[in-house]
């Protein structure tokens, strides 16, 4: 056992003065990653906070014609911008993007409206614009307003309750938590923790076999009197440490980078304290046997560093491929989610975030299922370490 | 002390020992001579325990390669024919990694390391990272690396390759030195000069099988040639039969 605690011990003292394996285990992880989630999430939510604060401008033409709907919209905050447009004008306006929306009022409005009849009005609006759909339905909603409020006084004063045109009263109830409408952006989180984790023991797990072999150092290891299988779990458990060390500073570094981020202002709030980050941490370290198996094993039957390094770009794709697939389709915990390896920890890691209770059965499945997949790749990796073939 | 007898070997369709058996015994050099492609290394790799025979059995002290590989690593130190230190380890790190591999602790280590940097000469030298070491420096290190468990048999591949002058000097003064205090050499080579300067036994391989053995002396007996270059000339070539 103390061969193994030897190449250990080399492993790291070796790569730690590596410049490459520094830089890309511990740049990505503490540097890089934070800082392209911290640009986007704030880019987002001041977007968001924007869009909810700026109050609705809504050029009208033909203002003369309907005064007591301008003094309604007035009244609820709209800035009312007279404008003297005929049809055609404001639809190329607002075709052209030059304004966001035009609201039409034409002298048939008031005549109509005199004779109790459905009075006309016309809101340009371009829903092929995103931008300015927010804009759309808040014009359209208090125009709805209004109408129903004029409703309800033409009935009153015919002696009629007006709650006969409500006959049903819809109530909404946002269930969503602060926290859990954060959970999109920070679901971008766990990707970038599984990436730099696998970042983390990249150049180990290809030093393990093909980086030997180039060097030339391979053939006079094995030669000494230790087995293959000391040789390569020592080597193995020195990827899963940097792996492991990757992943706890880009997790805490996470910790730090949220509490800059202005995600109270978006009415979320992030759950990760110093606690959550610890569990998330743990979660996320039941992956790390099985990373490493993985990267070894493939990295073994490759013939060189480069050909190496281009094999495990694409290995470390597939662990992330669930995770994109959960993010952008929303997926829902369940038990047998969680025996997908990377898919579980991504998921049980959003629930620490979101507060929610995570089953027992879902954190053991997870857990199992990991581990034993681990255990495999690693029993498969020491296996292929004691091939004549590893020689090259 | 090494024993060979019968040894096979195929990687794939290529026969690459058909019958390779000799032996080489303690306080003597002793040479394995063939052109490239021989089977030299093979042989080598098969008595460092590093690739397995397919028929025959390979002793060094006694320990046979196949079955005991770990006592054989014991009593055994290698150069292999290319030689790769650690580039981000200083040469006093690279050897006592190899020490503490064979299972040496503590100040015996240090002593042992300590040893091998004046036995070599290195010096100052040992303390800087391996990174940018001449091939001389490369090559001591390598042999310190080696010897560091003072093993009984010592296999060295084509250590002389691409070597100036000086380090070939020196590498032959270590191999002599290694024979005076009563150990086993056994190295490779494909320069007839190489081996006539140094080697008490010469073993001429060929195409998989071993063509001559013995002294210099009853190599030239045996293939009736007038010097040993032309001797290896035509025992390599196959017009000797044994």
């Amino acid at each position: 056992m103390s061969a193994v605690w030897t190449v250990f011990r080399k492993e790291v003292v070796e790569n730690l003065r590596d410049r490459r394996v520094i830089l890309s285990a511990f740049f990505f992880g503490v540097l890089l990653a934070p800082v392209i989630f911290g640009l986007t999430t704030t880019m987002v939510s001041k977007r968001a906070v924007a869009n909810q604060d700026k109050p609705l401008k809504l050029p009208v033409a033909g203002a003369d014609h309907a005064p007591n709907l301008v003094q309604f919209l007035r009244e609820n905050g709209v800035q009312v911008e007279d404008v003297k447009l005929t049809s055609d004008q404001a639809t190329d306006s607002v075709r052209s993007g030059e304004r966001d929306l035009v609201l039409l009022i034409t002298d048939e409005y008031g005549k109509a409206l005199q004779a109790g009849e459905s009075a006309p009005l016309s809101l340009v609006v371009d829903t092929s614009n995103s931008n300015t759909s927010p804009s759309a339905d808040r014009a359209r909603q208090l125009l709805g307003a209004y109408a129903h409020q004029m409703a309800a006084l033409r009935l009153m004063v015919r002696g009629i309750n007006p709650t006969v045109i409500d006959p049903i009263g819809v109530h909404t109830l946002d269930v969503a938590t602060p926290a859990g409408r954060s959970l999109l952006i920070l679901g971008m989180m766990t990707y970038f923790c599984f990436m730099s984790m696998l970042v983390g023991g990249f150049y180990l797990a290809i030093d393990t076999t093909a980086g030997e072999r180039e060097r030339h150092s391979l053939e006079p290891l094995l030669t000494l009197p230790i087995s293959r299988s000391e040789l390569i779990v020592g080597k193995m458990l020195a990827t899963a440490t940097y792996m492991s060390v990757s992943l706890l500073l880009t997790l805490a570094t996470f910790g730090v980078v949220l509490t800059f981020i202005p995600l109270e202002a978006l009415g979320m709030s992030a759950n990760f304290g110093p606690r959550v980050v610890l569990a998330i941490f743990a979660i996320m370290l039941t992956f790390v046997p099985m990373g490493a198996g993985l990267m070894t094993v493939v990295a073994s039957f490759t013939r060189s560093n480069r050909e190496a390094q281009s094999w495990l770009s694409v290995v470390m794709m597939l662990p992330i491929a669930p995770i994109m697939f959960a993010v952008v389709s929303g997926t829902k915990p369940s038990a047998s989610l969680m025996a997908v390896p990377s898919l579980s920890q991504h998921l049980l890691a959003t629930s620490l975030m979101r507060g929610d209770a995570m089953p027992a059965l879902h954190v053991l499945i997870c857990v199992g299922t990991t581990l034993a997949l681990g255990a495999l790749l690693v029993g498969i990796a020491i296996k292929l370490y004691q091939r004549e073939a590893i020689l090259g | 002390m090494i024993q060979v007898e019968g040894l096979k070997k195929t990687f794939g369709t290529v026969q690459a020992l058909q019958d390779v058996s000799f032996t080489a015994g303690d306080g003597r050099i002793t040479g394995l001579l063939g052109h490239n492609g021989a089977g030299k290394s093979t042989t080598l790799r098969v008595l460092s325990t590093v690739i397995r025979a397919n028929e025959g059995r390979a002793l060094i002290d006694g320990h046979d390669c196949a079955n005991e590989p770990l006592q054989v690593r014991r009593s055994l130190g290698v150069l292999p024919h290319a030689s790769g230190l650690y580039a981000h380890l200083s040469g006093r790190e690279n050897i006592a990694y190899y020490g503490e591999l064979h299972g040496l602790r503590g100040a015996e280590l240090k002593r042992s390391v300590d040893e091998m940097i004046e036995r070599l000469s290195l010096g100052s030298v040992a303390e800087r990272r391996a990174k940018g070491y001449s091939q001389g420096e490369r090559l001591k290190v390598g042999l310190a690396r080696a010897l560091i468990h003072r093993p009984q048999t010592v296999i060295l591949d084509e250590p002389t390759n691409g070597l100036d002058v000086n380090a070939v000097r020196m590498l032959r003064e270590l191999i002599r030195g290694l024979r005076e205090s009563g150990r086993c050499v056994l190295f490779s080579s494909h320069v007839m000069q190489e081996v006539a300067a140094l080697c008490d036994d010469i073993v001429i391989i060929s195409h998989g099988r071993v063509v001559v053995r013995g002294t210099p002396a009853e190599i030239l007996a045996k293939t009736g040639a007038p010097d040993l270059e032309e001797a290896f000339v035509r025992a390599a070539d196959g017009e000797v039969a044994q």
